[in-house]
């Protein structure tokens, strides 16, 4: 909130005087009233392992202190999104395809061929309008006034859009005069612009009115909120493995008037559960022969098979060179530094400098599998100094950045916390949309890094401000004021 | 729909009206357990809760005699018994949530609410003889409340359609077999005059039924007489005007299995059996009833009810 001077960053000026004219008791009222109302409206996150306290539901805690950022911000940093997300369609239909990259010799042809979550069932075929990554949530980072950094890239399926939007509709119930005052951007056509986005690519045989469903893995899947909401939001079915069925290449649902088909699939589920006749064949949440109708091109997939090998941590490290081959262009958003453990000398640097770097499997995801070197004991570097020895291509090493903090509000008062933000980029048969805001996680323990929900973070609503409102900052008008 | 949300559906509406139909019928053996033995004839009220309930083969094979503390928790929280109150609201719940889309918020509200304040009283109550009756009748009120929001809130929030109509055929089967149940147990208490039973001691047997069927007044209303066990009998199967007589229930199904059956342009084997079901319920009269015997004509009801449980099941909900 604050800038290097001390003095209150002209975006947050009147949430400063809104908090200042707030006391606490009324503060901490309004977050018990948000967490009520998240309770009661059943937004939780399922966590592995606890099922036994609250049926193994719990809430993400929900901060009242919105985060501000002025639209002359967002929108470099929008284009920077759309740039990404635009070059790594371009880079799967590529890898998929012709792998012209590879053949310039812009990436190792290894880090292709040995990843794992490259699908050399997709091979060869080309997905509906050549988009793989429908919806990307990509993770972004400020470390100065106009420095963003892409944490990671995450183009399978990521979530958190439904606590953009409830998190929106929570602040607006509880804060009502400070966001009339703002004048915030909206979210609230996201479930419009995703089904737009879904429908736009529907395969031909569809014609004009394609049915789209979500599907899920099922109650006991920690997003199983999200799915549900999303469903809802769109107005389409919410469907697992066993409601589908395929017959003749073709995608059915079972339904009460019989079988129907299926045009879009708008899948939380990862690939390798998604057809047990090609991969996992013991996976019971999937749907057998799924990807031959997917082939037969009767079925869209969103987002598409095979995406994994795109936000993949050890791709990240070469998404500026992605995005240099494909568009001709210098990357807007910066990567954070990276040392790719795969290459000896790195490898060397990162053990020897262990307590300062953050060390990240490939794979990992969930703030699970990582080392914050700064914050972690002499014994846990020692285990992961192990991990590292033996598996170095599966490790990546990432200098801790200065993150910026935005302020949260606590039983005690207010205090600076580090935040991310997650947006969420669309990309339909009609072009690259992002939108503005998304979701910020805050890390609730002082001075942590990790903002994950899956290990204590919270989320707060993220506001896209015009500029222009700030041009002359007056004092807030309560509401009571006796004329 | 899909068939696993009509399913859900069905499901959940059966769940949240058996909780109901539990509490009533452990509210009425209470009442009945407070009354002096003069009044209260033989003192098997726990042993007729359990009846009703359809839970007495569990409760016999794991519990003792059966006595108040004993049967309330076995009815209300026992983890074991899968009919309990709380296992219902939490059956009820994980159908909701399995189908969150299917449900308006206010449906939601109302049975996610209940789950919440749930655990508060289970945690408290759980393991017999632990009773604070204070406590207890908190909790039955909670149930009572919240089939009343959550079918409240059906009727004010839910679009006119397949979701809506399954729901409410569950309903009704369940409260079909409810009724017929309560009635079964206590048949014995119903037989005519000359069977001599009961006099004025079996008065307070009869109004515990009506009372926990939530009809006593209603039966003032239609009757204008003192309690009689035939126009009791009369009351809880044909009189349409009792929402909770066979007849009543029967007549909503109907008419919701033909609206699901006109909406998807055929009607199938579970139309066809309701209207039979209706026809009989349409055609008889206590005077039959009793001569078939009372017990019989309930027992063959329940099968019919069984049945069409089943039927319902495979032309709709089998996937």
């Amino acid at each position: 909130m604050t800038l290097s001077d001390g003095a209150i960053r002209p975006v947050y000026s009147k949430v400063a005087s809104w908090l200042a004219a707030t006391p606490a008791e009324v503060l901490a009222s309004r977050r018990s009233q948000a967490e009520l109302l998240f309770r009661r409206i059943g937004i939780t996150f399922a966590v592995y392992g606890e099922e036994e306290k609250n049926g193994g539901e719990r809430l993400i805690p929900f901060d009242i202190i919105p985060r501000m950022m002025l639209r002359s911000e967002w929108s470099h940093l929008e284009a920077g999104l759309v740039q990404r997300v635009k070059a790594l369609n371009l880079f799967l239909a590529d890898i998929y395809g012709a792998q012209e990259i590879i053949k310039a010799g812009r990436i190792p042809a290894d880090l292709v061929a040995r990843n794992a979550e490259f699908r050399p069932e997709m091979v060869g075929w080309h997905v509906p309008h050549d988009i793989y990554v429908h919806i990307a949530g990509i993770d972004v980072v400020r470390t100065g006034e106009n420095d963003f950094y892409v944490l990671e890239d995450n183009v399978r399926t990521p979530s958190g859009v439904s606590y953009m939007l409830e998190n929106r509709e929570v602040m607006m119930r509880l804060a009502p005069d400070l966001f009339a005052e703002h004048r915030v951007a909206p979210v609230e056509n996201y479930p419009d612009a995703l089904l737009a986005s879904l429908r736009s690519v529907a395969p031909a045989p569809a014609g004009g009115e394609p049915t789209t469903v979500v599907m899920t893995p099922g109650r006991f899947n920690s997003a199983y909120y999200e799915h549900s909401f999303l469903a809802d939001k769109l107005g389409v079915e919410l469907v697992e493995g066993g409601d589908l069925f395929v017959e003749d290449e073709i995608v059915y649902m079972r339904t009460t008037q019989g079988a129907k088909r299926v045009d879009v699939i708008y899948r939380r589920i990862d690939d390798s559960f998604l057809d047990p006749e090609v991969f996992k064949p013991e996976s019971v949440i999937g749907v057998a022969g799924l990807m031959r109708a997917y082939r037969a091109g009767n079925v869209t997939i969103a987002n598409a098979v095979g995406t994994g090998i795109a936000d993949d941590k050890a791709i990240y490290t070469y998404v500026p060179e992605i995005i240099n081959f494909y568009l001709g262009e210098k990357a807007i958003l910066k990567n954070v530094p990276t040392w790719r453990c795969r290459e000896p000398e790195s490898l060397r640097y990162v053990q020897e400098h262990l307590a300062e770097l953050v060390v990240k499997e490939v794979n990992g995801s969930g703030g699970y599998g990582m080392l914050v070197g700064p914050h972690a004991t002499k014994a846990d570097c020692e285990l992961f100094a192990a991990k590292l020895a033996q598996d170095p291509d599966n490790f990546i090493a990432q200098p801790t950045l200065a993150l910026s903090t935005s302020p949260t509000f606590f039983d005690a008062g207010i205090a600076s916390r580090h935040v991310d933000l997650r947006p969420f980029v669309l990309t339909s048969a009609n072009g690259v949309r992002v939108m503005p805001g998304g979701l910020t996680r805050v890390a609730l323990k002082e001075n942590s890094l990790v903002v994950n929900s899956s290990q204590g973070g919270g989320t707060k609503d993220t506001w896209i401000v015009e500029d222009s409102i700030f041009d002359e900052v007056q004092p807030l008008q309560s509401q009571t004021q006796v004329t | 729909m899909l068939s696993r949300t009509a399913d859900n559906l069905y499901w959940l509406a059966r769940y949240v009206e058996r909780a109901d139909f539990l509490a009533r019928i452990i509210k009425a053996a209470q009442r009945l357990a407070t009354l002096p033995a003069s009044y209260s004839g033989t003192g098997t009220e726990w042993e007729s809760a359990l009846e009703s309930s359809g839970a007495a083969e569990g409760f016999r094979a794991s519990r003792g005699a059966a006595e108040e503390a004993s049967v309330i928790d076995y009815l209300s929280f026992a983890p074991d018994n899968p009919s309990s109150i709380c296992n219902c609201l939490k059956f009820a719940r994980a159908n909701a949530r399995a189908v969150r889309t299917a449900l308006t918020s206010e449906m939601w509200e109302a049975i996610n609410g209940a789950w919440i304040e749930l655990g508060r009283f289970e945690t408290g109550n759980s393991g017999s003889g632990r009773y604070n009756r204070e406590e207890l009748s908190r909790f039955f009120e909670l149930v009572k409340k919240t089939s009343l929001d959550y079918d409240g809130s059906v009727d004010r929030t839910m679009l006119r359609n397949d979701a809506y109509w399954f729901s409410k055929v569950g309903l009704y089967i369940e409260r079909a077999d409810n009724t017929a149940r309560i009635l079964d147990v206590k048949y014995h208490v119903l037989l005519p005059e000359h069977e001599a039973v009961g006099g004025s001691l079996d008065y307070f047997q009869w109004s515990a039924i009506l009372r926990a069927v939530s009809s006593l007044t209603a039966y003032h209303w239609v009757y204008r007489e003192s309690v009689k066990p035939w126009l009791i009998a009369d009351l809880l199967i044909l009189k349409k005007e009792m929402p909770r007589s066979l007849i009543a229930c029967y007549d909503n199904i109907v008419h919701f299995l033909d609206a699901i059956g006109t909406a998807y342009g055929s009607a199938g084997a579970s139309q066809k059996q309701a209207h039979e079901v209706m026809a009989r319920l349409a055609n008889a009269t206590t005077k039959e009833i009793f001569k078939i015997g009372l017990h019989e004509f309930i027992t063959s009801f329940v099968e019919d009810n069984d049945r069409l449980g089943r039927t319902i099941n495979e032309q709709y909900l089998l996937y």
